[in-house]
């Protein structure tokens, strides 16, 4: 009896704690307006390049570069408290790896670009590991160089056709293939990520964001996983990098430029740090946005540090937030 | 009681510069005891509790658990070995819901390695622990995020946290300070049950009359150096101990 009256207590409780996450779901409309943002986004981008010209849909192939590694940046910023400022370096150990590997063995873009995405991880988080043991601004200041640290390796050594690069690499057979590969990467990566920081590991990476000595208090080593969160977010980016090298057709050293290291931070505090969907979002708008304003020559970056100030000021939430705000406040659809 | 010492510290040394934390602090700490440490501000306590559970390495001395040295151990590895410790400034994880606070000791390689992988559900788990502690199990309470929580709640997150990793001994940094009396009232039978259960406790504290009650040995520091040691009516009767707290009374 008294065995019965527990099990019964204890299976409310966990149906208790499960709905508080995940709200009671008891209609179609609540169902509709919880899927509703979710849908509105994989299909949006699903549609995109349908609506798009030649010239705009190579940008969004470029713009999907960027909102993978804002993506990745909010991760480690603001999930697991490192602060890194080495997109480049994602980048050009992803680029470098796939690009070589289809220069000298003539593997398919399709082979190339699953190995570098492993092989630039792996290599990114080797590189970061020593560095992981510093905190906050040194550690946003030592990926910082890492990725200036790799050109001048490759320029003294004479490596990969050193400053020249190598040219005519394989790209991907057309540019609808191009297009939904990013944004494949882009949904799966999202909503991975999404559901990773509320399982058990994601919220050990949130607690040592939280407090990392009170973690190593609690018997696990911030290190082992910090490193597993590097390698996590470095993938995404090494994917970025070996879809760019495929992309373009070519590598060099431009693939370890400082834009891919800034712009991302500049998309997630535009789209909101902290909310994963929004990083993403405020690439897609910026990247096409600087590309539009290409005509105004040098004017082009005072304006589009003008759009920075100005969400900086007056929106420093971000857009995701704000929408999120602003759409809860509809009560769930239902009538008031 | 089993005089078996759990925890031997000898010769333990800190300094920070030029300032003597800890200079050569031995003590014993004996299976299933409550052990008070008192003594005035800044007189190393905190900085004694950092050395042994590795967070600070010490200069000199041996930290003997089970009688194993876990001298120069890294914390983690500590806490794995079950000696735990609270902080004194509560350092909960503010963007997680209580309960999901425990999740992180309950991943631990101690806590996969005792339960044998038969853990079950660990918000379940994680639920039990808090109730066990003093959180209602059907009020809100272990739901919401621990930044919302009251000081007397955090306090108790601190000290679950610690059951969460089925420690053998617990180094309390000053668990009471900042509680109502009332909380305090209510905090004295938890850590009374835990005894019972055969935990082996240290406790910092500064409020004496409830160490008193809790404390079966005390020893009390100051200036990094113990002045004195054993049961707690003897211990505050001495000179030494007397002049520490309240001065020397030669100005009058």
């Amino acid at each position: 009896m008294a065995e019965k009256e527990r099990r019964k207590k204890r299976f409310d409780r966990s149906v208790k704690v499960r709905s508080e996450g995940l709200y009671a779901i008891s209609s179609w409309r609540e169902m509709g307006f919880l899927a509703m943002p979710r849908l509105l986004l994989i299909l949006g981008l699903l549609v995109l390049p349908l609506t798009l010209d030649m010239y705009w849909q190579r940008v969004l192939c470029t713009a999907g570069i960027y909102a993978l590694l804002a993506l990745s940046f909010d991760f480690l910023a603001e999930y697991v408290g490192l602060v890194c400022l080495g997109g480049a370096m994602f980048i050009g150990f992803g680029g470098y790896t796939s690009g070589v590997l289809n220069a000298y063995f003539e593997w398919s873009p399709f082979v190339t670009i699953p190995i570098a995405t492993l092989g630039g991880a792996v290599m990114s988080t080797l590189v970061l590991i020593p560095c992981l043991r510093l905190r906050g601004i040194y550690f946003a200041i030592v990926s910082f160089m890492l990725p200036l640290f790799s050109v001048y390796i490759i320029i003294a050594l004479g490596l990969f056709g050193s400053t020249e690069g190598i040219s005519a690499l394989d790209t991907l057979p057309n540019i609808w293939v191009e297009q939904y590969v990013v944004i494949g990467a882009i949904i799966v990566a999202l909503f991975a990520i999404r559901r990773l920081v509320n399982e058990d590991i994601g919220l050990i990476f949130r607690a040592i964001k939280d407090n990392d000595q009170a973690v190593r208090a609690s018997g696990i080593s911030i290190t082992s996983y910090r490193i597993k969160a590097v390698f996590i977010a470095s993938l995404i980016g090494s994917f970025a990098g070996a879809y760019l090298s495929h992309l373009y057709g070519w590598l060099g050293l431009s693939l370890f430029a400082m834009d891919f290291s800034i712009l991302p931070i500049a998309a997630a505090v535009m789209g909101g740090m902290g909310t994963l969907v929004g990083p993403v979002i405020g690439a897609i708008i910026l990247t096409p946005m600087s590309e539009a304003l290409r005509g105004f020559g040098q004017l082009r970056v005072v304006l589009y540090c003008l759009v920075l100030i100005g969400f900086i000021l007056y929106k420093p939430e971000g857009l995701m937030n704000y929408l999120e705000r602003k759409y809860h406040q509809f009560e769930r659809w239902e009538e008031v | 009681m089993d005089r078996e010492p759990i925890l031997q510290v000898n010769g333990l040394s800190k300094a920070f510069g030029g300032v003597q934390a800890v200079l050569e602090v031995n003590f014993d700490l004996f299976k299933g005891e409550i052990l008070g440490i008192i003594g005035p501000n800044g007189a190393g306590k905190t900085t004694l509790v950092n050395l042994i559970t590795g967070f600070v390495k010490p200069d000199a001395g041996s930290v003997l658990f089970k009688g194993k040295n876990i001298k120069g151990f890294q914390p983690h590895k500590i806490a794995n070995l079950g000696l735990v410790r609270t902080f004194q400034v509560m350092r909960p994880y503010h963007s997680l819901a209580a309960f999901k606070n425990l999740i992180v000791p309950l991943n631990s390689p101690r806590v996969r390695r005792t339960s044998g992988g038969k853990l079950g559900d660990r918000d379940s788990v994680a639920i039990d622990i808090l109730e066990e502690i003093g959180f209602e199990r059907d009020a809100r309470v272990p739901y919401k995020t621990a930044g919302s929580l009251p000081l007397g709640y955090l306090k108790r997150l601190e000290l679950a946290r610690c059951i969460a990793l089925r420690p053998e001994v617990i180094l309390c940094d000053e668990v009471f300070s900042g509680l109502s009396m009332s909380e305090i009232a209510s905090m004295i039978p938890l850590l009374e049950k835990l005894q019972m259960e055969g935990i082996t406790i240290m406790m910092i504290e500064h409020r004496l009359r409830e160490l008193f009650r809790l404390a079966d040995r005390v020893a009390v520091i100051n200036f990094g150096r113990k002045i004195a040691e054993g049961i707690p009516k003897e211990v505050m009767e001495k000179e030494e101990v007397k002049v520490a707290y309240l001065g020397t009374g030669k100005r009058k």
